[in-house]
């Protein structure tokens, strides 16, 4: 055998020894391969074939969905027939919810943690074990409660609007007149936008707490004590030491938070349910109606691939940004 | 030395100047702020509606004590403050009460939209009225009961399933696939942490693009396979469907956790006569429990309120899990739920999941902070 040649030789030789030497690592992996070949990636694999079927409900029983070539694709891009539907608006759509919410998560996560990193702040361990809840509540339920919240006559938003004295009787998830309008870039933001983006930053931004307190935590205090003989002001320290020492840490949660709320299904799906006339559907909640509602599987499979490929990209280029702003690493 | 103070002092001045006619303003706002909570107060328990009944007059006579009572706390922190100020003309005092006070009130806002919806779900599930809506805001609502709970886990749905299938259910999908998924997951993730060996740059690529396929992205093609085998409507078919997304992301997690493990150990052990696989049963194994528990429960979590491939796959009622009857208490759903029912389903799923998180929160925290600066 290859692996017991004491020379090494070039060529095939070498690859075959290689493959000899890894044959432990081959044999861990073994399990857990069979499993994925057969439940993650010939569903992908499936997923490709059926985008170039008009695979649909009448289907699951004949079995012989016929080839359409790349008319999936177009269909999904030019214009599917559901009322409202339109491919560009829900990807700008998609892409300012995410940004808007991303950034308030950052903003206010890294605020409260500045605040309760304070010596000696009074409620302090209260506070920090309080303002976990919204994270630890599962999304769904979180999605439904603001739903109920936002109910135009018995919810609670506009019941204690009229507790203020103030008018309440907005009609959050209903009105369709839109807040913001830029046709130029397909931008249409109704009043449940606003709804649906207070709900994901209520349940969004304490994890950016959490992994800011671990990063700020990790500060050593001699940079303060330093700040503090050079006579540096309280916003020269945070500008200066607070957020150039949090960076590493919230430049990758801030990746994953760009990915967690590019899908966020639950609160779409249950605070607004896409609407009014679909103004606030975002990829995941239309794919998933492609499935659901039309049983078009042969589109959504489609829908789906080109959804992968637009995350690829947003991967791509956070991994990019973030690599290019990490001046610690080098 | 000299010179230095020289030149630290005007610098100084200037800037207690500055901040100290805000700091000045400030304590005179917060004295006139807890003035007007006092007569706030007064006002609100003196005029009363005349026909106003009893369950409606405690909670203004209350609000009213409250309103009082805060007032007071602040008049008398910021005279105590302001009297310092004029004995010692030192402007530091207020600034510090000012900071102080800015933080608090700060975090108490942010405390207060925290709990808004807390306290408002947990409010309507004790709420006894039936089918009529709430008509204002109450913590306690007149009448409390604990009906809806015990409807809940009696007759939690329209549909022929009883609370404890649910339970059964919803259990067995999420705890069985995140241990299986551990428990395969490890060893693989061991084997891309550990060895070098062909192929392990396009795995590691494998997984890296199977973890971005976002929730649902399978939908359609498991939809249709798992219909063809004939387990789509079977808690089994749901499984297979979650471990093969439980999975990839249990051997990235694991991968992290072992990357962080020191190499020496093993090492240690092969020179004292182990072999490559007794120093993973034996070395890196029990370091890593903390690592599959954590991977574990956290796919537990992510199963416990799966909804999507849920209401896709199944429909016949004695599999259902719990998240498929919480969402038929609402909207189109919902005829025949009310509100109080609704709130107290949420509360019951909400449970475990918070208690599992508050008992992990240090280590889910560390384990994605570890994970995402180490890249």
């Amino acid at each position: 055998m290859a692996a017991v040649t004491p020379t090494p030789q070039p060529g095939k030789i070498e690859v075959g020894k290689a493959l000899w030497e890894g044959r432990l690592a081959y044999l861990y992996i073994l399990p857990a391969f069979l499993i994925m070949a057969f439940i993650t990636f010939y569903p992908i694999v499936y997923q490709v074939w059926m985008a170039f079927t008009n695979f649909e409900l009448r289907h699951l029983r004949l079995q012989n969905p016929e080839f359409v070539g790349f008319e999936n694709f177009v269909r999904v891009l030019g214009g599917l027939p559901i009322p409202n539907y339109s491919f560009g608006r829900i990807l700008v759509f998609n892409t300012v919810w995410t940004f808007v919410n991303v950034f308030l998560h950052v903003t206010l996560g890294i605020l409260v943690a500045v605040a309760l990193n304070i010596k000696n702040l009074p409620g302090k361990r209260l506070y920090r074990s309080l303002f976990i809840i919204p994270w630890a509540l599962p999304s769904l339920v979180s999605g439904m409660v603001w739903n109920n919240m936002w109910h135009e006559r018995f919810g609670a938003v506009n019941l204690l609007l009229q507790e203020l004295g103030l008018p309440g009787n907005i009609r959050w998830l209903q009105e369709t007149q839109p807040v913001i309008n830029i046709p130029q870039i397909g931008l249409v933001l109704p009043l449940s936008f606003f709804a649906v983006l207070i709900a994901n930053v209520w349940l969004g931004w304490p994890f950016m707490m959490s992994i800011a307190t671990g990063a700020l935590q990790s500060i050593p205090e001699e940079l303060y004590e330093a700040a503090l003989v050079d006579g540096a002001s309280g916003w020269q320290k945070l500008w200066r030491i607070t957020l150039p020492m949090i960076r590493p840490a919230m430049v990758p949660a801030t990746m994953i938070g760009i990915m967690m709320t590019f899908n966020q299904f639950n609160v779409i799906y249950f605070v607004t349910g896409g609407g009014p006339l679909g103004l606030t559907q975002i990829l995941v909640t239309q794919g998933f109606n492609l499935v659901n509602q039309q049983g078009w599987y042969g589109v959504a499979s489609a829908f789906n691939l080109i959804v992968f490929l637009i995350l690829a990209v947003i991967t791509l280029i956070t991994n990019r940004i973030s690599r290019a702003t990490e001046p610690y690493y080098a | 030395m000299a010179h230095i103070q020289a030149h630290t002092s005007p610098a100084r001045r200037a800037s207690v100047s500055a901040g100290g006619v805000m700091a000045i303003g400030w304590t005179a706002l917060a004295i006139l702020l807890s003035l007007g909570l006092v007569v706030l107060g007064l006002y609100v328990i003196a005029v009363r509606p005349a026909a106003s009944d009893a369950t409606s007059a405690v909670p203004k006579v209350a609000g009213g004590l409250v309103a009082i009572a805060a007032g007071a706390i602040i008049l008398v922190r910021y005279s105590r403050v302001a009297r310092a100020y004029s004995r010692e003309r030192d402007v530091r005092v207020l600034r510090e009460t000012m900071n102080a006070d800015l933080v608090q009130a700060f975090l108490l806002i942010v405390l207060a939209s925290v709990l808004f919806p807390v306290l408002w779900i947990l409010s309507m599930s004790l709420d006894p009225r039936d089918f009529s809506r709430p008509t204002g805001l109450t913590i306690i609502p007149p009448g409390a009961t604990l009906d809806a709970y015990a409807r809940v886990l009696t007759n939690p749905s329209p549909n022929p399933v009883t609370f404890l299938q649910l339970l059964r259910n919803s259990l067995l999908v999420a705890a069985g696939t995140a241990a299986l998924a551990v428990a395969v997951g490890t060893t693989a993730a061991y084997a891309f942490s550990r060895f070098n060996f062909p192929g392990r740059r396009i795995g590691m690529l494998g997984f890296v693009l199977v973890l971005m396929i976002p929730p649902g992205g399978t939908l359609a093609p498991l939809f249709v396979l798992l219909t063809a085998v004939g387990l789509r409507t079977s808690l089994v078919g749901l499984a297979i469907a979650y471990t093969s997304t439980a999975l990839p992301f249990a051997i990235w997690n694991m991968k992290g956790f072992i990357d962080a493990l020191p190499f020496d150990l093993e090492e240690a052990a092969m020179i004292d006569g182990c072999s490559r696989t007794q120093g993973f049963l034996r070395v890196i194994l029990p370091l890593a429990v903390p690592g599959m528990a954590v991977t574990a429960l956290w796919g537990f979590l992510t199963g416990w309120s799966e909804f999507i491939l849920a209401w896709t796959f199944l429909s016949d009622p004695p599999t259902f899990t719990l998240p498929m009857v919480l969402r038929g208490m609402v909207g189109q759903y919902a005829a025949g739920t009310s509100w109080a029912m609704f709130s107290a389903m949420s509360i019951v799923m909400s449970i475990p999941a918070v208690m599992v998180f508050f008992f992990l929160q240090r280590y889910l925290v560390s384990g994605l902070a570890a994970g995402g600066v180490k890249g």
